[in-house]
């Protein structure tokens, strides 16, 4: 494969689990700065192509290329420090530390053993948690034990601790579930921010939130491409609304 | 996670629970008690060394080692197999058929001392040795399990199994380790003979100093991103892992230095009681020094080192004049303390402390005696 | 090989391999026991080996009642229900008492049925003496087998082995073909929608851990035949039984016979060429090796977590 200006190129992509093709020969492309979402009905591999991408499940065939780097053989720890940032469907922070001690963690620095060992709370540091928390409207929670953040609170604090990786490509597995009106308006403010200087990959079910961000939509089905483009020539397509109309 | 002091010491709260552990190690338990109590209470300062190092590592990083006990015998055997060799210069050893070799080996027709004794010849090796052998084998074994994400549950049942096998090799090789009895009647570290009331007494100050010096690096290890690290991984593994650390590195080094703190536990135990058996090797004292951990609070330092010395004063207390209560209390213990009291000790400690201030009252207290040592001491000078 | 003629070493093979399958066919039933527990529960119970020493006490309290009412011929049969179900019934009173407040924490569970263990001990030390005990033996399953006269196979070994096929393949219809065994599997593959669709999940909890228990006294029956018991015999066999387990990969029937079948060979003939210590450390040995570089196990299939 050649290399390409996508910041991350899957080809070919297939995995199986004992014979069953959860993502069957995918190519997706996503541009520097790009906003996608995939959408597709339950058990289409949407979930199963993060966890390709961010090396959670390994793949059976085909590449993942991120700025022309191959992600397949590397580790999970690997792919996070090569710039890709992962959120999980259920929100996955560290309930009994601080709102604080959760970004701070985060925070890309101090990663081998020796590093935490001898790390630092700098100004640096300190600076980067606040305005990291300021984002992702946890200012006043700071100090709070995270377990105690509502649910909405809790999605908002996973994707802060990814925005202190400060990823090239961040994917985020339905952020805005379990999450208020008022708190789905917030969180797609916060993802057309997020967009403007990294590319973000969301899946999402939510129709309304994801035609207020998408720049362009994936198509999932039976592990398959069924359709990619924007969101009138999604919803126009005749076998996108048979697959979710004829379930 | 401040100043290197804060870290040390745990803040203000770590450090007063710290002062007034080393105020009754040095000064009230050795005014109190006899020469002979001092002493058990010295092999159970040996203990807490594993306790503290189940704190860091099943406590605060969620791994259940069933195996300390093998890393507590292995410095305790690196330890004693120095002490033999010195012990069987030829002069004492002169009615065996091969003069100048542990006992054990001439009963065994050995006629030389086996290669991997022969570090153990020099007194500096020898410490190395104590430190690097338990560590090296928690490497290897950290190592291809971490790595394959073996964790819990099978992690328990695994190590359990390696502190089997090194028990059973120990008591089956009597020709190269002593077998079941161990390695007995050591008498003298570089001619200074270990016997003798002060030898008692120098070895149970080092013994606690020790401890604490390993508190000390325990502390700074949980209050640096370290250990708050080792919370968050035994939480949510995944989302450490995905936060772009290599987790496997972290426990593999809390296992490696819990290892090296058991093992320092284990030599002390050699140097203090004179003897290492396969005896603390296997499954039993592993998990016993497990619930030693468990009743002073799994989470706390300090309350690890009470917890054990209870729990072995009440052994000691009940095998004397109950033996046969002792397994109904020691089996209870275990049950009570994981379903009613999972945090030990330190748990209700905390939970009673704060309902009455305890803290507080103890520190202004000894802040005001504090200033007046001070103070004492400025006038005289 | 060892200083022994081709014959011999055949011989030795054979019978050492006989003398494995008793062991097999203990470890295979304390084994089958406990892969029901953690294997479909992932709780560890560490007092297993008690439940074991619980089934072979009740024999030897069976077998003493039998030689005062004269029944030995025939009593045998009546102390494995029996041991089964004072097995079951312990075990479904700590389910109850213990087990079911430590399901989210699998590690305290171990450390709990540790506990337990050490009780279990005591208890049997004060009732029935720190000495080994035996069970009267029916004539039947003394004296042995000689097909050639240099092989000897003993004929207890052999009905141990019948027994431990009659309990695998009785758990396996359970498991597999009964309407019980569907509902204990379905409980433990999803608990929240096996409650929704009407299975008393606790009941099933409780009677899952005591259908491994009994099968733990069942072991305990058919240890009696080969050995005798004391209040610790139970625990000589916990870390065996486990490495089984484990070693065949916590989930499968199929896995847990092959690795129980080939952990009791390889200790038996290997302790007849080495000393018995060694033959023991080599096995667990090879075992954890094993394990470290395959830690799921020799049966395990590759499913989307």
């Amino acid at each position: 494969m050649s290399n390409t200006d996508f910041v991350l190129a899957l080809e070919d992509l297939t995995v199986s689990f004992d014979g069953f093709k959860a993502v069957d020969a995918l190519t997706l492309y996503i541009d520097k700065n790009e906003l996608r979402v995939v959408i597709g009905p339950n058990g289409a591999g949407k979930t199963t192509v993060l966890d390709l991408i961010c090396g959670k499940t390994k793949s059976s065939s085909g590449s993942i290329k991120f700025k022309n780097q191959e992600l397949t053989m590397l580790s999970e720890h690997e792919i996070v420090r090569a710039g890709v940032g992962r959120k999980f469907q259920t929100p996955s922070i560290y309930e009994n530390l601080s709102v604080y001690q959760n970004l701070e963690l985060s925070y890309p620095v101090g990663r081998s053993v020796w590093g935490s060992l001898t790390f630092k709370r700098t100004a640096a540091v300190s600076e980067q948690v606040n305005k990291i928390a300021a984002e992702v409207l946890l200012t006043e929670q700071l100090h709070m034990e995270a377990a105690l953040l509502s649910h909405g609170q809790k999605q908002w604090l996973e994707i802060g601790m990814l925005l202190m990786q400060d990823p090239e490509l961040l994917m985020l597995d339905e952020p805005v579930a379990g999450m208020s009106v008022k708190e789905r308006d917030q969180t797609a403010e916060l993802l057309k921010r997020i967009c403007q200087n990294r590319s973000v990959l969301v899946i999402e079910h939510d129709m309304e939130f994801v035609k207020k961000i998408a720049h362009k939509v994936t198509v999932l089905h039976q592990g398959k491409i069924l359709a990619e483009g924007s969101m009138e020539h999604i919803q126009a397509d005749e076998k996108v609304i048979e697959v979710y109309l004829g379930h | 996670m401040n100043t290197l002091s804060d870290k040390l010491l745990g803040g203000k709260q770590g450090a007063v629970g710290l002062a007034i552990l080393a105020l009754m190690l040095f000064v009230v338990f050795p005014l109190w008690l006899d020469l002979f109590r001092l002493g058990l209470l010295g092999k159970y300062v040996t203990y807490a060394f594993v306790a503290i190092s189940l704190v860091l590592l099943w406590g605060n990083g969620g791994i259940l080692s069933l195996g300390q006990g093998m890393f507590f015998g292995l410095g305790g055997y690196c330890m004693a197999m120095f002490l033999k060799l010195e012990a069987s210069d030829p002069v004492s050893t002169k009615i065996q058929t091969t003069p100048g070799i542990p006992d054990f080996m001439d009963w065994n027709q050995l006629t030389e001392i086996p290669f991997f004794w022969q570090p153990f010849k020099s007194l500096p090796l020898t410490l190395i040795l104590v430190l690097l052998v338990p560590t090296l084998l928690a490497f290897i074994i950290g190592y291809a399990m971490f790595k394959r994400r073996v964790g819990g549950v099978y992690f328990a049942i695994i190590t359990q199994a390696i502190a089997l096998i090194l028990s059973i090799l120990i008591v089956g090789q009597q020709g190269y380790t002593g077998g079941v009895n161990g390695i007995t009647d050591l008498k003298t570290l570089l001619g200074w003979d270990i016997r003798t009331d002060s030898a008692k007494y120098i070895l149970y100050f080092t013994n606690a100093g020790l401890l604490i010096a390993c508190m000390l690096l325990a502390r700074y290890i949980l209050t640096s991103k370290f250990g708050m690290l080792l919370l968050a991984m035994r939480d949510k593994e995944e989302r450490v892992r995905f936060s772009g650390y290599d987790v496997s590195n972290f426990k593999i080094f809390i296992f490696c230095v819990a290892a090296m703190i058991s093992a320092i536990g284990g030599a002390m135990f050699t140097l203090q009681i004179g003897f290492m058996s396969p005896s603390f090797v296997g499954i039993v004292p592993s998990i016993e020094m497990v619930i030693f951990a468990a009743v002073g609070g799994r989470m706390s330092l300090i309350g690890a080192v009470y917890g054990t010395l209870l729990v072995n004063f009440g052994k000691t207390m009940f095998s004397e004049t109950f033996p046969e209560l002792w397994l109904f209390l020691m089996g209870g213990l275990f049950i009570a303390v994981v379903m009613f009291f999972p945090d030990g000790l330190a748990g209700i400690y905390e939970k009673y402390a704060k309902q009455f201030k305890v803290n507080e009252l103890v520190s202004s207290y000894l802040a005001k005696s504090g200033k007046k040592v001070a103070k004492l001491i400025g006038e005289k000078a | 090989m060892f200083g022994y003629t081709m014959e011999e070493v055949g011989n030795i093979v054979v019978m050492q391999g006989f003398s494995g399958l008793s062991l097999f066919s203990v470890l295979l039933l304390m084994a089958l026991g406990l892969a029901i527990i953690f294997g479909q529960m992932g709780v560890i119970n560490m007092a297993h080996g008690e439940f074991m020493t619980v089934g072979a006490y009740t024999t030897v309290f069976m077998s003493k009642l039998a030689v005062k009412y004269e029944i030995v011929d025939s009593y045998f049969i009546f102390a494995i229900i029996a041991a089964f179900i004072l097995a079951f019934f312990i075990g479904y009173f700590i389910e109850y008492l213990l087990i079911r407040h430590l399901y989210k924490r699998p590690l305290d569970t171990l450390l709990a049925t540790w506990g337990l263990s050490l009780v279990m001990q005591q208890i049997f030390r004060s009732t029935f003496g720190a000495k080994e005990v035996s069970a009267e033996l029916p004539e039947w399953l003394l004296g042995s087998f000689k097909p050639t006269p240099d092989i000897d196979i003993p004929i207890n070994g052999v009905f141990v082995m019948v027994l431990a096929l009659i309990v695998t393949v009785g758990v396996y219809l359970f498991m597999f073909r009964s309407r019980g065994g569907l509902r204990i599997r379905a409980t433990m593959q999803n608990r929240i929608m096996a409650g929704a669709v009407g299975i008393n999940t606790q009941k099933v909890d409780r009677l899952t851990f005591a259908l491994g228990c009994g099968i733990a006294g069942v072991a305990g029956a058919a240890f009696t035949t080969i050995s005798s018991t004391g209040p610790t015999t139970g625990s000589l066999y916990i870390v065996d039984s486990f490495m089984v387990v484990v070693f065949g990969g916590a989930a499968s029937l199929m896995g847990t016979i092959a690795s129980a079948f080939g952990i009791a060979q390889a200790q038996s003939i290997l302790q007849f060429f080495m000393t018995s210590s060694m033959g023991k450390v080599s096995t667990l040995m090879t075992i954890v090796i094993i394990l470290m570089m395959r830690p799921e196990g020799l049966f395990a299939s590759k499913v989307r977590k």
